[in-house]
């Protein structure tokens, strides 16, 4: 299957049969949710942000397919030790990948965010692009809803 | 006048089929087609250009029949020949391609009236689509005679086209919406369909043949039930126009819609069947040209059927696509498709059976044409993806019908569906690339 290798290498297959971080947070500050009409996919983003503005814990959670799951698990991996406007910039970074823009993609990458090139097979396959943003997209909204601390 | 788009001659199926003569004798309904004996399959693909291709070096296993069917090049020449020597806009043209085209688009009308067996050629009306058909009778005989209270009953297996369409007239009539429950096979129950007709049913609207799960509904049954409950009748038959004789005059329907790219022919095509005295009895669904008698801005009087229904240009070398399309699924004949259908069907529901994770979602004891199915810890859209990369196209979701997934628990499926070319070959493909995604994604 020679095509599809591309879009499901080793650690693509990897994260997607062991999703790390699949779990809700208890304690979380920030959550979001949102599903993929098309295919029925949903996924739960939920984020630790500390009072010095920094991801200490990312997860995610849902029903969906093997490169929305491998995406949503390495994404909670990179998340960590983050502030919220390097993370936006991961998914601009990210985005970029999937959409096959390689230029953009390699604009000022460090040696973490290159973890993402795994899933850099999906910019030959637009339909699979809302897969594999899924979660990025869940967690941009999730920042932008931070829940009341009571 | 003799009009020039069936003048193809080129060596086809149809030669072996009928054992001779050209694509362009083939009017009679059955010709040469519905008696029993062999099935060449191989000389019926060869009058589908695109099988020829290949996918990621696999040869193309086309699997996404009921989505939207392939096209014989009969159908493309059939346009084609139009486009280059017949077409101009129809009706009023005061010169000879205008009579032409007139007289080929309504050709095509009597086609599809004789396809149907329908008493006239008046209750054939031309549409972009089923989905288009479907909500002309929504708009127009929920006009007419859907008033607030009033039932119409559906079926828990819709597609959304024809779930969709009632909801708008609920939230603009006040109708109420009921819809038949769906057993664990798949099938509709008939006892649970008439237990749901009552003094206030005006209409029930289903499909004959799923396009999830391909079972096939008991519509003669349901069809004289509601007559009985006092109901009119629409029957969706988007899915089942392609596999099976239908005959309206012997089922008594009141409406049956149907879209041509589904039955070999183009896009932009579909049809409304429905009786005489209701189309007669029922508003236009949209204004324009060509649906008037005459037109004063104080006033406007309606043309009569099938005119009153379509305004303005119709899909003119559509229809005549169409046309083509039926003499084409004609003259290979249905009951021989279906015979065929149902030897892969029940070919790949055995191969697949084999496959450990597999299940095969329906198992309706009248079944068409359509195998869906899941695999435990792999998602619909991965499946999909890898036989892709295997030349196997089939379809993943949720099918436009979302009501019946979630009657059986699944947020998609994967979906296999059968036409007339396709072969036992591609029903190994398919079992051999589901076998490597089985190894590749789960061990």
């Amino acid at each position: 299957m020679s095509d599809s290798v591309e879009l499901y290498p080793k650690a693509v297959l990897d994260h997607g049969r062991h999703p790390r971080n699949r779990r809700a947070i208890a304690d979380c500050s920030h959550f979001a949710r949102s599903d993929n009409p098309s295919c029925g996919d949903d996924v739960a983003v939920s984020l630790r942000i500390d009072r010095g503005n920094v991801i200490r814990d990312a997860a995610f959670d849902g029903r969906s397919c093997v490169l929305a799951t491998a995406s949503a698990s390495l994404m909670t991996e990179l998340l960590v030790g983050k502030t919220p406007a390097q993370a936006k910039m991961l998914f601009q970074r990210f985005h970029a990948l999937a959409a096959g823009d390689t230029e953009k993609f390699k604009d000022g990458m460090d040696v973490e965010s290159a973890r993402m090139t795994v899933l850099s097979g999906v910019h030959a396959y637009p339909v699979r692009m809302r897969c594999a943003t899924l979660a990025w997209k869940t967690m941009l909204a999730a920042l932008e809803n931070e829940r009341s601390q009571q | 006048m003799k009009a020039a788009a069936e003048e193809i001659e080129r060596p086809s199926a149809l030669k072996s089929i009928d054992g001779g003569g050209s694509v362009s004798v083939c009017h009679g309904p059955d010709r040469g087609g519905d008696h029993a004996g062999f099935y060449d399959v191989e000389a019926v693909r060869a009058d589908f250009p695109i099988l020829g291709e290949t996918m990621h070096g696999y040869p193309l296993a086309y699997l996404d029949s009921a989505a939207s069917a392939q096209k014989p090049f009969q159908v493309i020449e059939a346009e084609y020949a139009f486009y280059a020597r017949d077409y101009a806009n129809i009706h009023r043209g005061f010169y000879v391609l205008s009579q032409r085209a007139t007289e080929l688009y309504d050709q095509a009308r009597r086609k599809v009236q004789a396809f149907l067996n329908a008493r006239h050629e008046h209750e054939i009306v031309f549409t972009r689509g089923a989905t288009d058909a479907i909500n002309l009778v929504a708009a127009s005989f929920g006009e007419a005679f859907l008033n607030e209270g009033d039932e119409v009953l559906l079926t828990g297996l819709e597609h959304h086209s024809n779930i969709v369409p009632w909801q708008l007239l609920r939230e603009k009539k006040g109708i109420v919406l009921k819809a038949a429950p769906v057993n664990d096979a798949g099938e509709v129950p008939l006892d649970e369909f008439i237990r749901l007709l009552g003094p206030r049913t005006r209409l029930a609207a289903f499909a004959h043949v799923s396009n999830v799960l391909g079972t096939v509904l008991p519509i003669a049954e349901m069809i004289r039930a509601a007559h009985e409950a006092g109901a009119k009748v629409l029957i969706d038959a988007a899915q089942s126009v392609a596999h099976m004789k239908i005959d309206v005059q012997a089922l008594d329907c009141d409406f049956l819609v149907f879209s041509g790219h589904k039955l070999y022919g183009p896009t932009g095509i579909g049809v409304l069947y429905g009786k005489e005295e209701l189309l007669d009895a029922m508003p236009p669904y949209q204004g324009g040209g060509d649906m008037i008698a005459s037109v004063s801005l104080e006033r406007t009087t309606y043309a009569p059927l099938p005119a009153k229904f379509e305004a303005g240009t119709p899909p003119i070398a559509q229809a005549v696509g169409l046309g083509a399309a039926i003499n084409y699924v004609t003259a290979v004949g249905l009951h021989r498709i279906g015979a065929h259908e149902a030897g892969l069907l029940a070919y790949a529901t055995e191969r697949l059976s084999a496959i450990k994770p597999l299940t095969i979602v329906g198992t309706a004891v009248q079944k068409a044409s359509v195998l869906s199915f899941v695999m435990d810890g792999v998602h619909p859209h991965d499946i999909a993806q890898m036989l892709d990369s295997r030349g196997v196209a089939v379809r993943a979701g949720h099918h436009c019908a979302q009501p019946l997934m979630a009657r059986l628990g699944l947020p998609a499926t994967v979906r296999a569906t059968f036409g007339l070319y396709n072969t036992t070959a591609e029903v190994d493909a398919l079992t051999e690339a589901l076998e490597e995604v089985e190894v590749m994604f789960l061990q």
